[in-house]
């Protein structure tokens, strides 16, 4: 969910009214938005970064940082949130968009070698705009916001936006080798080629991450204007020639993209929510973008989509009972002009609103501007005789019955290192049937157990404080790989036990398998009886020579119990012995 | 030898009316202490004593004290040693040579015994008086042979330059009690089989309990506190008529556990920040064929009433193992079985409580795993009101009764709600789960007729867990750095229950 920061006095200007902050946290909550943290730049300085010189010169002017739920993109800077929460309160109305007809449209041309790295491109023109700090501040905030959320860190959508009266279209779009790439980036007085380029950011805090997005291929995204002055690099960095400044009057937006639909939805984005600051309020001058096969594609699309509704199934799936004209009222106050048309309403989704594509998303607003909090509470009126799953309700039956034997309950990590469930037992891990992680953090989770053994040991290691014996188990899945399956793995539900003593004890853990035999209604297998569990004498790395044996049930392994082996110990740093029995009970359910 | 001492007392009683416990232990050249745990046992065998409890101060050298007694004290040591002509102030320090020189001055000084002649260069300490009395010394030695009425200020000045010490000794003057004989009958400790078959019980006297003292515990096993509030949580599920959905398949492709939801492929939470995704088994290559198709295309073109999210959905993607992310991937299998199984859709009730996996930064309160409580309906025509009241019930059984719901945003729910109860204890509103209505476009290909909503929710089971116990740190309650003390004396688990 993204945060956005902003100063509380310019919000309460814009929405013409002061707020205390819990109000403020109140209209937020009904809103869909959450008031994350009351702050100022100072201490946001102070705490993030421990820059205590730095921020001796930061503002102390009060900002709200806000929760904007991830799919609402037209919320994520102040000029949007003030409107949709004017609109909300049903203060203003919302603005209608509308197209500048110029006497020449600008003109981007995608060359097909784009296809090969960045295949998209789209553009638009903001007219005669006035910055403020203030505004150009949001601007460039928003931009950043659009970039890490939908934008998914520039891979799918990356945003340039320069100043058009330092440039000449028409404008080129093109995939050129790095070397042939030559320009001064932003903010920068020296020029690299493209492969400099990458040397040069390789260490940069922000723009680092950006790198890999092309650096591996054969040539890179370049935007030109007409005298081949070089616009952005994307989604890496613009020219310092074109950028943007507190002077700037009009505005040349492009987005290139991997993804076409994310990038009409981010241009619409940034249109819409600063053409508030163009002379001619909420007016946007559309581009022609020429595409590979020769085609002329106008953009921004702010297209105004009309979705049609049923009254009574919108009433229906909130469960509540208002009129066509309140529901129309309702959606009007969040963005959506609705009117009513017989038993429908016809709602007009803007192109802010790019997060409603079913009826569902406009029900849910409907139920927001009611309020959450008002909807009648009412019950499923349906029975059901409930039924628990056979594999858990046997686990919480033995749970019960291992502790009342005089074990305690542990509960360990599924997930562990190679080591815990390999060489600290004395096997090779690939000799084991585990599932393996491919992007572990950590050497903490490198695998899923197939053993609840490791968890148990360092559980026992983690309280040796404690009198023995210790007397430990725990009923849970291990993981084993498993081709016959859907996935490839399966669970497997597992009793493990240890006991912990100055002796290794086998008998103990030896009686709890009788024990949890007996429960399980299975006999010891002798001569007289066919059925039931017996032990069979084996060796394994893990166990002391001559200590263990498989458990064995209807003649097949279904598990160990045994003493650990000395290494073993060692392995865990335990100076105690231990004995274990670990076995599956899928076989008994 | 103790009974023998607690005789030896009874025996000086029985020709006396009294005693002090400290007077025995000098008669009979034993440690006070030693007489007093005789007394205890002898008041266990009842009231055959009566002990008042008196208060004895006495003065003590301290081993300075003891040194003075035996030499002089330090003024009179440095007096000493100021020769007829005088001396550097100096010189007269380090021929007095300990440690207390400087206080033997001042005091020496203070008593007028010496002077610094300042006439002389450099001054010189001269004697002022011919002769001195060390009545320091003849004090600290007057209390070495056992005098102990010092005048207040002195002992108090004494105390101050650490020469003395001042201590108390507790005794007891004892007297003949009601029960007083001078030999103790053995109490009898417990009652035993010997006693109830030949009736000896009727005679023998038995030592009283402490009923202060604690009962020696159980021995005994115990379950795991968090998994304690799992069967709590699981037994209020049953009690609301929930089935329990089979949820030991910690292994998921990515098609279950995002695309059936209808979370497009670009989405962060597919990220490799977020998700553990699986390197061996790699990748799934079974799939409901039909079904993988109508969700290709409602995430890549739409359908269903849906504009779908525009973008080229890929196979590869969706095959991709991982560890689930959440226990909606089961719930998806669940409800596409419930769409597909023989007889057509039924209304279902579904809960589930298992563990789910996240690759996230860990802290305080964030493991790589945690459990997720989840409970689903489907049924035709449910609406967001049967999911607020549902919840209401459902959170009534956690003692909670007290909620507010927020818009959120969830890929797969719409509307969804963040849940809030107010916690009394804490004073303030928490965030303790999240619920909504499942989309269309997740159900619709599923093969679930239109009319069927499906409303669920989720929180995890660390959280209110934690809440309720006052636990701060997770790994305090999940993990192998768990405390088994803290889980031997953990309570029973009453949600309900204050």
């Amino acid at each position: 969910m993204p945060t956005i920061g902003v100063k509380r006095d310019l919000l309460f200007e814009a929405l013409g009214k002061k707020y205390t902050d819990d109000e403020f946290q109140e209209l937020c909550f009904a809103f869909g938005l959450e008031l994350d943290e009351v702050t100022t730049e100072k201490q946001m300085l102070t705490k993030e970064q421990g820059d205590v010189a730095a921020a001796a010169d930061a503002s102390e002017e009060i900002i709200y940082r806000i929760d904007i739920p991830a799919n609402r993109y037209d919320l994520l800077c102040l000029e949007g949130l003030v409107t949709g929460l004017l609109v909300f309160q049903g203060k203003v109305k919302p603005p209608k968009f509308e197209f500048l007809a110029p006497a020449q449209r600008q003109v981007l041309k995608i060359d097909p070698s784009t296809a090969q790295i960045r295949p998209h491109a789209v553009a638009a023109v903001l007219r005669n705009v006035t910055f403020t700090q203030e505004s150009y501040t949001s601007f460039i905030d928003l931009q950043d916001k659009l970039h890490q959320n939908i934008c998914r860190k520039r891979t799918l959508v990356a945003i340039g936006t320069h100043d058009l009266d330092t440039i000449k279209g028409p404008f080129s779009y093109e995939a050129l080798a790095p070397e042939q790439i030559k320009f001064v980036p932003l903010n920068q007085t020296q020029e690299l080629n493209g492969i400099q380029l990458m040397d040069f950011y390789a260490t940069h805090a922000q723009l680092k991450q950006y790198l890999p997005i092309i650096r591996d291929s054969p040539v890179y995204p370049v935007i030109y204007d007409a005298n081949r002055v070089l616009l952005s690099l994307p989604p890496i960095i613009k020219g310092d020639h074109s950028k943007i400044s507190l002077k700037t009057k009009n505005v040349f937006i492009e987005c290139t993209a991997t993804d076409l639909t994310k990038a009409k939805v981010v241009l619409d984005t940034i249109v819409c929510l600063f053409s508030e600051h163009c002379a001619k309020k909420f007016t946007v001058e559309p581009c022609d973008v020429v595409q590979p096969d020769g085609s002329v594609v106008s953009y921004p699309e702010l297209a105004v989509r009309e979705e049609r509704i049923s009254v009574k199934r919108a009433n229906a799936y909130i469960g509540i009972d208002e009129p066509a004209s309140k529901l129309a009222d309702m959606l009007t106050r969040m963005y959506l002009e609705a009117r009513v048309d017989g038993d429908s309403l016809v709602v007009k989704i803007p192109p802010t609103r790019h997060d409603v594509i079913h009826a569902c998303d406009v029900y849910e607003d409907i139920a927001i501007a009611f309020g959450y909090n008002n909807i009648k509470k009412s019950l499923p009126a349906f029975m059901q005789i409930a039924k628990q799953f056979p594999l858990n309700k046997l686990t919480e039956q033995l749970r019960e019955q291992v502790a009342q034997a005089g074990f305690t309950e542990a509960l360990t990590f599924t997930l562990c290192s190679r080591d815990d469930i390999g060489r600290k037992l004395n096997k090779t891990i690939e000799s084991l049937p585990a599932v393996h992680i491919g992007n572990p953090k950590t050497l903490e989770f490198q695998v899923v157990r197939t053993t609840l053994l490791p968890g148990l040991l360092k559980t026992l290691v983690a309280n040796r404080k404690m009198p023995l014996p210790l007397k430990l188990f725990e009923i849970s899945d291990a993981v084993v790989a498993d081709e016959k399956t859907e996935v490839g793995a399966r669970n497997e539900r597992r009793l493990c036990a240890v006991n912990c003593n100055k002796t290794a004890g086998f008998e103990v853990v030896h009686g709890l398998l009788d024990r949890a035999m007996q429960l399980l209604s299975v006999p010891w297998k002798t001569a007289n009886v066919d059925q039931g569990y017996y032990l069979e004498s084996t060796e394994d790395a893990s166990y002391f020579p001559g200590r263990c044996a498989n458990i064995m049930y209807d003649n097949v392994v279904i598990g160990k119990i045994g003493v650990l082996h000395p290494t073993v110990l060692q392995a865990f740093e335990l100076t105690t012995p231990c004995s274990v029995v670990e076995f599956t009970i899928e076989p008994f359910v | 030898m103790s009974t023998e001492l607690t005789e030896r007392i009874l025996q000086h009683l029985d020709n006396t009316d009294q005693v002090d416990t400290l007077d025995l232990a000098t008669l009979f050249a034993v440690d006070h202490q030693k007489i007093v745990g005789a007394l205890k046992s002898i008041q266990a065998h009842g009231e055959l004593v009566n002990a008042t409890t008196v208060t004895h101060k006495s003065l003590e050298l301290t081993e300075e004290g003891r040194h003075v007694a035996l030499s002089s004290s330090h003024e009179a040591t440095v007096y000493a040693n100021v020769p007829e002509g005088g001396i550097e102030q100096q010189v007269l320090l380090q021929v007095s040579g300990n440690p207390n020189a400087k206080v033997g001055f001042s005091k020496a000084m203070a008593n007028g015994w010496i002077l610094v002649d300042k006439s002389e260069k450099p001054p010189l300490v001269k004697r002022k008086v011919p002769t001195i009395v060390d009545t320091v010394k003849e004090l600290l030695n007057q209390v070495a042979q056992g005098k102990t009425d010092l005048p207040a200020n002195t002992v108090a000045d004494f105390k101050k330059r650490k020469l003395l010490q001042e201590t108390t000794i507790k005794s007891f003057v004892l007297t003949k009690g009601p029960e007083f004989a001078t030999s103790l009958t053995k109490l009898e400790t417990d009652l035993t089989v010997e006693m109830l078959a030949n009736g000896l019980w009727q005679q023998l006297k038995f030592k009283s309990y402490n009923f202060d003292a604690l009962g020696a515990p159980p021995t005994r096993g115990h379950l795991h506190p968090l998994l304690k509030v799992r069967t709590e949580f699981r037994q209020i599920f049953l009690e609301m008529g929930f089935s329990e959905m089979p949820t030991n398949n910690y292994v998921e492709s990515s098609f279950w556990n995002f695309d059936a939801l209808f979370q497009p492929q670009q989405h962060p939470a597919r990220d490799a920040h977020d998700t553990f995704f699986i390197n061996h088994p790699a990748k799934s290559h079974k799939f409901p064929q039909e079904y993988l198709e109508r969700v290709k295309s409602v995430h890549s073109k739409g359908g269903y009433g849906s504009m779908g999210y525009g973008y080229d959905w890929k196979i590869e993607e969706a095959q991709k193992n991982l560890l689930r992310t959440h226990t909606t991937a089961v719930s998806a299998r669940m409800l596409f079985k419930l769409a597909n199984q023989e007889g057509g859709f039924k209304p279902a009730k579904y809960f589930s409580i298992d563990k789910v996996f996240r690759n996230e930064t860990l802290d305080a309160t964030h493991l790589a795993e945690f459990h997720q409580v989840e409970g689903v309906i489907a049924d035709v025509g449910l609406t967001l009101g049967d999911l607020i009241g549902t919840l209401y019930e459902f959170f009534r059984k956690l003692g909670i009764t007290q909620l507010e719901f927020k818009p959120a945003y969830n890929p797969y729910t719409e509307p969804s709600m963040e849940i809030f109860c107010y916690h009394p204890g804490l004073a303030k509103w928490i965030e303790v789960g999240n619920s909504g209505v499942f989309r269309p476009e997740m159900l619709l290909p599923m093969g679930l007729p239109e009319n069927v909503n499906v409303i669920a929710w989720g929180l995890s089971l660390e959280r209110p867990t934690m809440i309720k116990y006052g636990i701060n740190n997770i790994r305090d309650l999940v993990g192998p750095k768990v405390d088994l003390k803290m889980v031997e004396d953990g309570p029973i688990c009453r949600l309900d229950h204050a």
